[in-house]
């Protein structure tokens, strides 16, 4: 009797691309409608727009690639992308910046490095940067949390301002639009304002901004899901936070009067989302234990450091960015030892 | 029972189905001998037997047909009796499909045997090179599916002492328990085995490493140990059981587990002063040794979802597979692929058409849901699930990129030899990439690539040595005409005349050379 004949090993497991992308989405879905809850239908909106375009962009790159696209576009990473986008831009964005933002991250930090697994640097991240430098007005223009306007918008006003761009009837940008509270703490530090005065604000809950302590606690339990189901691992988000609040903490311990308290690091900007969902990226980060370590303990530290002493609202974005490009040079020199080899590659 | 050893684990490993139930539950079967027993020459690493019979000899059972060449070898003994009717090219179990030399026995079903060496029952007052030489006659090569010849793995002598045996009793990989039933029917033999090769090595201890899955095993062996006749001088034996991860089984990861000690890489367990056995090969030893019998048969797993009825058989070593599976109860419906070995890292047989060897030690034949359909192989996005599962604490992605790339050096700057293809990093790997492929294509490409370095170093060597040799003796010649010279000169000791003859002479020779060298020249670019 004849047979076909495979190469070993002959059975696998469950895993799939599709599966690891799905579960990230799952992870994010306690985050996303917590956006929903504290800043109404505009994140919801962003989320639509970017991965529409997301989607499209990178099918239309697998035709003129010559690529099978469906096979392709089932992997979800273009809408893992789109959506990591959509939660890091301000609520009421225009639609064309947000779907230009998107379309960047796929076609030109995706797809023109080959597609998935090639880009060296994390696409919503550069999305968000290309977004950021290139406009910042609106880029910088956030909601105050529902919970401090006492008013939410309605799915009407919210697409009438994504899509014209102009507040609605009767209103300015002025009356609806507040700045995130790092954005705040940054302008009030630079008016020699002392953290206990700035902390009077309506927009500071208990440890961060009101509404955004919440936000990072549901993106925190998302997180400790992929830990739980391994799809990602524990030592970028903890090193990652880790690095943070150290030398947070420490700048806090010389000077709590200009330094917020560490735990306003965590839970008041991107922090938590970018050190379970963005700096875990695994394309663009450390691959290797201890290199990992490294890796997220220096996003922490640019992350204070930009924040502190930057010039932009927020940093998880450079930081990554900025770490994905040693990411290389950090596996190279934290190759693990194997099995056998004593001592060797520990330098 | 004694309180629970301390284990060192090894890293990564998976837990997998071990389907151990559908083979294990009835003893094992007995088969008819067939028609025709096909014996390659190579069913061993090292150089190939070669044959002591000719077409037309008749043969009796245990007869040596093919004698070891080299020191690594192993030499075949005929399974039964009968008449050799062929040697020559026949197909046999090979990933590469190709054949070998064989030699073919028509079997007479008389089973008559040969003449068998004495037993040796007093092994503990023979001399070690005695021992060796009998485990050599025997043909006994490591039967966990490597096939090395034991005898020169138990030639110690030179290297460190050992002081550890470490017999391999986990049959970690899923569907096989052909060593399973081996020890609970055969387990004082097991024993007999192991107190033959700790006083060969002069080992201080004996751990016997067995998974927690086949606790029936293991307690016949605890039986066995405790019903082993005091008064000799020999070493404590311990059953050590392991969780079931795969690859506990593996040479190294099991050492580890049982000793601590990390066989270094590139290196043999001799260099942690241990000696690994499979528990099969320990009974061929015990076989050899205690009854004077070559191996000449194995227990064989037959199981799978295309098997009509899973289980195990004494088989004689060179029986044809597909007789071997219709004797079995045949295929089912269900049959897609036949593989021989376990489902991580045996290979598959694209005909049932070639015999059982020394290191067959199942064959699956795997149903389609056993088998599935291979997915679409997608970029590596490099989630390092590989790496959290490698035992060789590789970095099984980087591995891939550079393997992918052709850039060996690179791969083996990352110890592509240091991964023991036992196709954790392909079970996982949720792009569904053939990794182990890639490595082992790797493989193949640098040995070839150092072969081929190896031929030319030679060829240069050659061209190197001939230039030196004709040079030197252009210089002899140059040597012996000046010194007749010399010598005529001075008897002559004339000068004038005799001269501006030579020098004419001399001059029309360099013409014609000069005429002839043109000739070549315009010769050579037609």
């Amino acid at each position: 009797m004849q047979f076909s004949i495979s190469s070993s090993p002959h059975q696998s497991g469950q895993q799939s691309v599709t599966r690891v992308m799905g579960l990230v989405l799952l992870a994010l879905v306690p985050g996303t409608l917590a956006m929903f809850w504290y800043f109404g239908w505009g994140p919801i909106i962003n989320l639509g727009i970017a991965t529409a375009t997301a989607v499209a962009a990178e099918a239309a790159v697998l035709h003129l690639r010559g690529r099978a696209i469906g096979v392709t576009l089932i992997d979800l990473s273009a809408v893992v992308t789109a959506w990591l986008l959509a939660l890091a831009l301000p609520p009421l964005l225009p639609w064309w910046q947000t779907a230009m933002g998107s379309v960047f991250a796929i076609v030109v930090v995706k797809q023109l490095f080959g597609g998935i697994g090639h880009n060296p640097f994390n696409p919503a991240m550069a999305g968000y940067v290309l977004l950021l430098v290139s406009f910042p007005v609106t880029m910088t223009r956030w909601l105050p949390p529902d919970v401090v306007s006492g008013s939410a918008l309605s799915l009407a006003d919210s697409l009438h301002i994504i899509f014209s761009g102009t507040p609605p009837l009767g209103q300015t940008w002025d009356a609806i639009s507040s700045a995130t509270p790092l954005d705040q703490m940054r302008t009030e530090l630079s008016q020699n304002r002392m953290i206990g005065e700035i902390r009077q604000s309506p927009l500071w809950g208990d440890f961060g901004g009101r509404g955004w302590e919440w936000i990072g606690n549901w993106y925190l339990l998302g997180g400790l899901f992929l830990i739980w189901r391994r799809v990602i691992g524990w030592r970028i988000p903890a090193s990652m936070l880790a690095g943070l609040v150290l030398i947070a903490g420490l700048f806090w311990a010389i000077d709590p009067d200009t330094h917020p308290f560490p735990a306003f690091h965590l839970f008041s900007g991107g922090a938590i989302l970018g050190a379970f969902f963005i700096a875990t990226d695994p394309v663009s980060a450390s691959t290797t234990p201890r290199g990992q370590l490294i890796y997220g303990a220096l996003i922490g530290l640019l992350v204070f450091v930009i924040r502190t002493w930057g010039g932009y609202p927020d940093a998880v974005a450079f930081a990554v960015l900025l770490m994905n490009m040693a990411a290389p040079t950090i596996d190279h020199y934290t190759q693990p030892r194997i099995f056998g080899q004593r001592g060797r590659g520990d330098a | 029972m004694a309180e629970q050893r301390k284990l060192w684990p090894f890293h990564g490993g998976l837990h997998l189905d071990d389907h151990k139930a559908e083979s294990n539950a009835s003893p094992v079967r007995s088969v008819a001998l067939p028609r025709r027993l096909i014996l390659p020459l190579q069913q061993h690493i090292g150089q190939r037997a070669e044959p002591v019979v000719s077409v037309g000899d008749a043969v009796r059972k245990g007869q040596l047909i093919a004698q070891a060449t080299d020191y690594v070898s192993a030499s075949i003994h005929a399974p039964s009796s009968g008449r050799v009717v062929e040697i020559g090219a026949a197909p046999i179990p090979h990933p590469s499909g190709l054949s070998d030399t064989c030699i073919v026995i028509e079997t007479d079903g008389l089973d008559s045997w040969d003449e068998l060496p004495a037993a040796m029952p007093d092994y503990r007052n023979a001399d070690a090179a005695d021992l060796r030489e009998r485990i050599r006659w025997a043909g006994i090569v490591g039967l966990g599916g490597a096939a090395f010849p034991t005898a020169v793995k138990v030639n110690t002598s030179g290297q460190r002492p050992i002081d550890t045996l470490v017999i391999n009793a986990a049959e970690c990989e899923p569907y096989i328990t052909c060593d399973d039933v081996l020890m609970r029917e055969q387990a004082a033999d097991v024993i007999d085995g192991i107190d033959i090769l700790s006083h060969l090595i002069g080992a201080r201890e004996c751990l016997i490493g067995i998974e927690d899955n086949k606790p029936e095993a293991a307690e016949a062996l605890r039986r066995a140990i405790a019903g082993r006749a005091s008064g000799h001088d020999d070493r404590p034996i311990e059953v050590v059981v392991v969780p079931t991860l795969y690859p506990s089984g593996g040479e190294k990861q099991l050492i580890l587990l049982l000793t601590g000690r990390e066989v270094p890489s590139h290196g043999l367990p001799a260099a942690v002063g241990v000696l690994c056995q499979n528990v099969a090969t320990v009974v061929a030893v015990a076989d050899a040794v205690l009854r004077g019998r070559p191996l000449i048969e194995r227990i064989v797993t037959v199981t799978g979802g295309g098997a009509k009825q899973p289980g195990n058989l004494r088989v004689a070593i060179g029986t044809p597979i597909d007789f071997l599976i219709a004797q079995a109860g045949g295929y089912s419906t269900h049959i897609n692929q036949l593989i021989l070995g376990g489902p991580m890292m045996g290979f598959g047989l694209r005909s049932d058409k070639v015999p059982l060897t020394k290191a067959t030690n199942c064959l699956l034949a795997a149903s389609r849901t056993e088998t599935p359909n291979s997915q679409p192989e997608r970029p590596c996005i490099r989630c390092g699930e590989c790496a959290r599962v490698c035992p060789a604490q590789l970095l099984p992605q980087h591995l891939y990129w550079h393997a992918r790339a052709r850039d060996f050096d690179k791969a083996q700057e990352y110890n592509l030899f240091d991964c023991i293809e036992c196709g954790c990093c392909a079970y996982v790997c949720p792009a569904h990439i053939p990794l182990v492929a890639y490595y082992r294509f790797a493989k193949t490409e640098i040995w070839a690539q150092e072969r081929d370095r190896d031929k030319s170093d030679l060829a240069r060597r050659r061209h190197e040595a001939r230039v030196a040799r004709l040079e030197r003796l252009e210089q002899e010649r140059k040597a012996r005409l000046r010194q007749k010279k010399e010598a005529l000169d001075s008897k002559s000791g004339k000068t004038g005349a005799g001269d501006a003859k030579k020098a004419a002479i001399e001059a029309a020779m360099q013409r014609v050379a000069a005429k002839k060298a043109a000739q070549q020249v315009e010769s050579g670019t037609e």
